[in-house]
């Protein structure tokens, strides 16, 4: 901006107006003697073409003058003029009051009264200089903060797409899953994800980082990153949460934190399990209209130290039509135009109404539209809603486009084996399963290949290294028990192994994978076992439940016990995709 | 002023009152109630009986408290918390960081 102190003793160009020769000739003298540059004219349309070709600082205009009088060159002017404050003053000998105010109503800043008193004047031109001058300023500020703000707009809009490319690749927009987040909700803190796991089922995350704007949304990139690059590995619920908050930890500041809510969904095993840091109760609501509250019980994301922080998910069994639902604390916060907050009153008001037909999303969102009445403008919420499904019905990952199936590894073996207490700290599936990726042939199918492995570990752990009695699933206290049971035989398992080896070579028309799973655990009699011997469900086994062995069986072309029953072997064929799909029959 | 200092009987205890909103505007005003590096003080107690609302921003606020008066090792008591923030310290689970009473 220009020097303050030089603007304010800048000579002024001062327009001025009056058909009286004698009195513009006194007045212009006067003028020029204190410094001003000085136009004249002597009727108002002349006063009003100069004042559009000279822009002046200043105008004194004469109130009655011939061809067009000082009040209508006055509108003229003032018009022109703008947003831009020019002092419009008017000369007269005019005394009755209608007069004068005619004058300001015209646009008139103020008058001087014949015969000028060169005190007077210089006082009112300084004075009306200085509000000029702070006119002038607070337009210059105005203007600038406006285009900040077009910048800042700007740049966010780019932020978001280029968030949006990240955020959204996952399945937020399978037919089970309905949510709702505002377009900017990201420059709020909020943030919702959703991956399909390779096991089957989906993976959701709903967080609300502190604050506002870019500091809030920062964070929510590499949270995006680590969820949909560990999700699709097949890591699970946990070891996610434990990479996020180690990141959030280490770098966001202090007092910067992340309030989050992840749902690990199995629609095999009919199960959620749900961790909950910070954001308001989660809800199961069952098809049966059974409702049951998930609260937080963790601190959130990137308070805690590694070694502190508490993964633990807490699991609840739940049959295709459950729902669970899930918000972040602006849906609790939304506001009606008194200032009522919706609150937890609202929530479970609703959820207290709700029939067995209503979908709880539809019922919320209607809810929270109604009690604040003006839902565009206080739009920051996050509402999530997922349904359990149908395993089969559920798209996993979708159909890559078919590799050059010549490319990437075909003929190798490898073996891992994980021994000891790794046996209760770390699953090997993603590694497996990453090893198996590097196959293009097997890329497609990296869901049938996770559900094969994941079946097969699964069962050498829990029923051959734990000992674990696969009957106690089938009732819900056994569930609790299983897996409590489970924890503490985990703590106990030295001596074991379970050893994989994974065996792909290539066939004329595509190729093979052998996978051969052995642990150190009993056995059992899979010569006796009604299920590897008919194929048909058993009410009661010893070792597999029929499901796990039923499911294997459909994915493999051949499934084959040794041993004890403690080494199983698969073999799992892949074609090349067909060239030309009509020769076909 | 919204926030208000004193010191307990025995001077190692630092009491912070916070009236009104406990938000983002009592940013600096909070800080500058704890960051005078005297060594004397070894409590902190938060006094949230004048204290109306409390967000977000705020449990940020405490963390950093927290950090400054030794992180694991730092002895804080929040008290006399209304239910609508005792709700939010409870949600957060900040039970597990602050002694609140």
């Amino acid at each position: 901006m220009d020097d303050p102190v030089a603007e304010h003793t800048r000579p002024l160009r001062i327009l001025i107006a009056d058909d009286s020769d004698s009195d513009r000739l006194i007045l212009k003298t006067l003028l020029k003697r204190l410094g001003h540059e000085v136009l004249d004219v002597a009727n108002g349309l002349d006063a009003v073409s100069l004042f559009r070709q000279e822009a002046p600082d200043l105008v004194l205009l004469d109130a009655l003058m011939p061809i067009m009088d000082g009040m209508e060159a006055a509108r003229e002017i003032k018009f022109l003029a703008g947003e831009r404050l020019v002092p419009l003053i008017f000369l007269t000998s005019l005394s009755e009051a209608s007069a004068l105010a005619r004058c300001l109503e015209a646009g008139g800043d103020d008058f001087l009264s014949k015969p000028y008193n060169r005190i007077i004047i210089e006082a009112k031109i300084k004075a009306f200089n200085r509000m000029r001058l702070m006119h002038q300023t607070l337009t210059d500020q105005r203007d600038l903060i406006r285009e900040r703000n077009r910048q800042l707009t700007e740049e966010q809009e780019i932020a978001k797409r280029v968030f949006d490319n990240v955020a959204h690749s996952g399945c937020l927009d399978a037919t089970n899953i309905r949510y709702h987040a505002s377009p900017q909700s990201i420059f709020n803190g909020d943030v919702l994800f959703a991956s399909p796991r390779p096991a089957g089922g989906v993976l959701i995350f709903m967080g609300d980082f502190t604050g506002h704007g870019l500091p809030a949304a920062i964070g929510a990139m590499p949270v995006a990153e680590i969820f949909y690059g560990m999700a699709n590995k097949g890591f699970n619920g946990q070891d996610v949460l434990r990479e996020i908050n180690q990141k959030l930890k280490r770098i966001l500041p202090t007092g910067m934190f992340c309030c989050g809510a992840m749902v690990e969904a199995d629609f095999k095993l009919n199960q959620v399990q749900i961790w909950n840091g910070g954001l308001p109760d989660s809800w199961l609501i069952r098809a049966s209209g059974e409702q049951v509250a998930l609260p937080s019980r963790h601190l959130p994301l990137g308070i805690l130290a590694p070694d502190q922080f508490n993964a633990e998910f807490e699991r609840v069994g739940a049959a295709p039509g459950d729902r669970v639902l899930m918000m972040t604390d602006g849906f609790l916060e939304s506001a009606d135009s008194a200032g009522n907050v919706f609150g937890e009153r609202g929530v479970t008001g609703t959820l207290d109404r709700l029939d067995v037909g209503d979908h709880p999303f539809d019922a919320m969102m209607a809810a929270v539209h109604r009690f604040t009445g003006n839902f565009e403008d206080g739009d920051d919420l996050t509402l999530c809603c997922l349904e359990m499904m149908d395993e089969a019905g559920f798209a996993t990952l979708p159909d890559r486009a078919a590799p050059s199936a010549l490319a990437g590894p075909a003929e190798w073996r490898c073996t891992y084996e994980i021994r000891e207490r790794t046996l209760g700290e770390f699953s090997p599936l993603p590694l497996l399963l990453h090893i198996c990726m590097e196959v293009p042939g097997l890329r497609r199918k990296s869901g049938e290949i996770y559900t094969l492995l994941a079946e097969l570990y699964n069962n050498a752990l829990e029923h051959g290294v734990l000992e674990l009695p696969s009957e106690w699933k089938h009732s819900p206290e056994g569930f609790g028990r299983y897996y409590a049971e489970r924890n503490r035989r985990l703590a106990s398992v030295e001596g074991h192994y379970i050893r994989f080896t994974l065996h792909h070579s290539l066939k004329p028309d595509g190729g093979r994978l052998r996978v051969v799973c052995e642990d150190s655990g009993q056995g059992f009699d899979f010569r006796n076992h009604p299920s590897v011997a008919s194929g048909i469900s058993p009410t009661t086994s010893g070792r597999y439940a029929g499901r796990g062995l039923l499911l294997l069986k459909r994915l493999a072309e051949t499934i084959r016990f040794h041993e004890q029953g403690n080494h199983v072997e698969i073999v799992y064929d892949w074609q090349f995709a067909r060239t030309a799909e009509n020769r076909n029959d | 002023m919204p926030i208000q200092t004193r010191r307990d009987d025995d001077g190692q205890t630092l009491v912070i009152s916070i009236e009104g909103r406990f938000d983002f505007s009592t940013h600096q005003a909070f800080r500058d109630a704890y960051e005078h590096g005297d060594p004397d003080v070894r409590y902190y107690i938060v006094d949230l009986s004048d204290t109306t609302y409390l967000d977000s921003s705020a449990l940020g606020m405490l963390l950093l408290l927290r950090d400054y008066a030794g992180g694991d090792s730092a002895r804080i008591v929040i008290e006399n918390c209304n239910n609508d923030v005792r709700r939010i310290l409870s949600i957060s689970n900040f039970e597990q960081l602050f002694n609140i009473r």
